[in-house]
């Protein structure tokens, strides 16, 4: 039909247009980040943790450590308690209650950012400086912050893989002669291990990318952490930090800091889509 | 007539444009903040009648822009009220951020650690800070970085074992401003000379200002505009 194919032509357009903003961005920040790498070259960058812009030394190596600890650390946090939810979601809590805790959990998700840093500051943060002592913003504060902000990001996938396990399997496996819990963790779990990595990785993609929160609790100090009590500022804050301020040189630093988080990202998300295409062969014990 | 820059200037631009509205009818002052560097850049580009500033300009800078002294700030060091110490020298300040002493006992104050707070890069209160006591000296990597007066305040109020520097005229009362080198931070003594901690505030403009500025600009100077700025904290030059 003509209509069909008017609507097929504007939707493609709409398509591209979306499509070509992701590949300006991509082109803007390579083009403003590459140069200053290959003018100080990858070393002076990448393998060293001297950042101070006034002196024209632009090492971010601490910050990647500090984006890679944080967001380690949500992702631990975050399976611990996203898996349990969504087991016990899925299959030990009455159709009722599930149905009633979901959407509590996606609520999460609608919090702003700002709102999770702050109440990280006011509570969590004299907490952990009080029990465990240091400053209390710290590789610890923030990434509890962060596993909290990334459990419905892991939950609901985690949810949407176990429920696509067949009946069949659970079944099975409870015939046996197998206890609910044997069969949660021998066949459930294995069963949906592709798409509960997925759930980890994507998890763990937007625990890298936030960052109002992340410059409230984490201290934001240069230095390589050397403890979960050390503060530490990650990829995100330097650039949130400083963009307000920065020209020349300084600028095209930040912009190499932001390049370098899109290719970490990217590769997440790549590993991400790379794993849940395995799981084609779903329900295969492998 | 807009303002934008230094937002350690921004809320007392701020408290000054509702008078001068108030004052003139008619007349609009919009106050915007983004740091003294963006200030500098907006007077630059013409984004801004005037760019607000709270550093002294470069030798650079001074060749660019007609720059009009407001008021001068003093620059506290501030510590949390539970912190026996109260007296540092410049020489120990330098050293506390440069992380040279470590541990609060080396100072006169309770054994531990000693948490350097800072402010981020292009921070007009941290290129003072940097100007007045670290001079060639590196603040220390492991410094807390915060990004306004306001979480510095936060921060120290919470935090016996950290130490900050601020804008005098946002100290308030839950923070402990020290005595450097024998002289109280007090307004009294920014004006006899006596507390050497101290920076201007600027107004920028490129070229002369124009007549709208001219005018907000008159006001800031005047007896009245000078009045409020000392109400404020802030140390009046007029």
């Amino acid at each position: 039909m003509k209509r069909d194919k008017v609507v097929g032509a504007i939707l493609l357009v709409m398509a591209l247009f979306g499509i070509s903003g992701l590949a300006l961005i991509t082109v803007f920040i390579f083009r403003e980040g590459v140069p200053v790498v290959l003018r100080l070259g990858a070393r002076q960058i990448f393998l060293s943790s001297d950042w101070e812009p006034s002196l024209g030394h632009f090492g971010i190596l601490s910050m990647m450590v500090g984006s890679l600890a944080v967001t380690l650390g949500a992702a631990v946090i975050g399976v611990v308690f996203s898996l349990g939810l969504a087991v016990v979601l899925t299959q030990f809590s009455p159709p009722g209650l599930s149905a009633a805790l979901k959407p509590v959990v996606e609520l999460l998700a609608g919090i702003p950012s700002v709102v999770y840093g702050f109440v990280g500051v006011v509570t969590l943060v004299p907490l952990i400086r009080h029990t465990l002592g240091g400053p209390g913003l710290s590789v610890l504060a923030a990434s509890i912050v962060l596993g909290v902000m990334v459990l419905p990001t892991i939950t609901s996938i985690a949810i949407d893989a176990l429920q696509a396990v067949p009946r069949s399997y659970l079944e099975g496996s409870i015939a046996l002669g197998a206890t609910r819990w044997q069969t949660v963790t021998m066949v459930l779990l294995r069963a949906a291990r592709s798409g509960l990595v997925t759930a980890v990785i994507l998890g763990m993609g937007r625990a890298i990318g936030e960052t109002m929160a992340v410059i409230m609790v984490a201290g934001n100090a240069l230095e390589v952490p050397h403890s979960l009590l050390a503060p530490v500022r990650t990829l995100t804050s330097n650039i949130a930090l400083e963009m307000g301020y920065a020209s020349g040189d300084h600028r095209q630093a930040l912009f190499a800091t932001g390049a370098t988080l899109f290719v970490v990202i990217t590769l997440l998300n790549i590993a991400a889509l790379a794993i849940s295409r395995r799981r084609t062969g779903r329900g295969r014990f492998s | 007539m807009n303002l934008l820059g230094s937002t350690s200037i921004q809320p007392f631009a701020e408290i000054l444009a509702e008078h001068y509205e108030k004052k003139y009818p008619g007349q609009f002052a919009e106050v915007q903040g983004g740091g003294s560097t963006a200030g500098l850049q907006a007077a630059e580009h013409g984004l801004a009648d005037i760019g607000m500033c709270s550093r002294s300009l470069t030798t650079k800078e001074s060749r660019l822009f007609t720059e009009i002294l407001i008021a001068r700030d003093g620059l506290a060091i501030v510590v949390n009220p539970e912190n026996p110490v109260s007296r540092l020298s410049l020489e120990q300040l330098r050293a506390l951020f440069a992380g040279r002493i470590a541990n609060w006992s080396e100072v006169g104050g309770k054994n531990g650690s000693v948490w350097p707070i800072t402010r981020e890069e292009g921070s007009g209160t941290r290129e003072s800070f940097v100007r007045l006591i670290m001079g060639a000296e590196r603040i220390s990597r492991r410094a807390l970085t915060q990004e306004s007066n306001g979480a510095v305040k936060e921060l120290v109020k919470g935090d016996p074992s950290a130490i900050g520097y601020m804008s005098l005229g946002l100290v308030g009362k839950d923070l402990k401003p020290v005595t450097v080198d024998g002289a109280e931070p007090t307004v009294e003594n920014v004006l006899a000379g006596r507390y050497h901690l101290v920076r201007p505030l600027l107004f920028v403009t490129k070229g002369a200002a124009n007549s709208a500025a001219r005018k907000f600009v008159d006001f800031v100077l005047s007896s009245d505009g000078q009045r409020l700025l000392a109400t404020e904290g802030l140390v009046r030059v007029r």
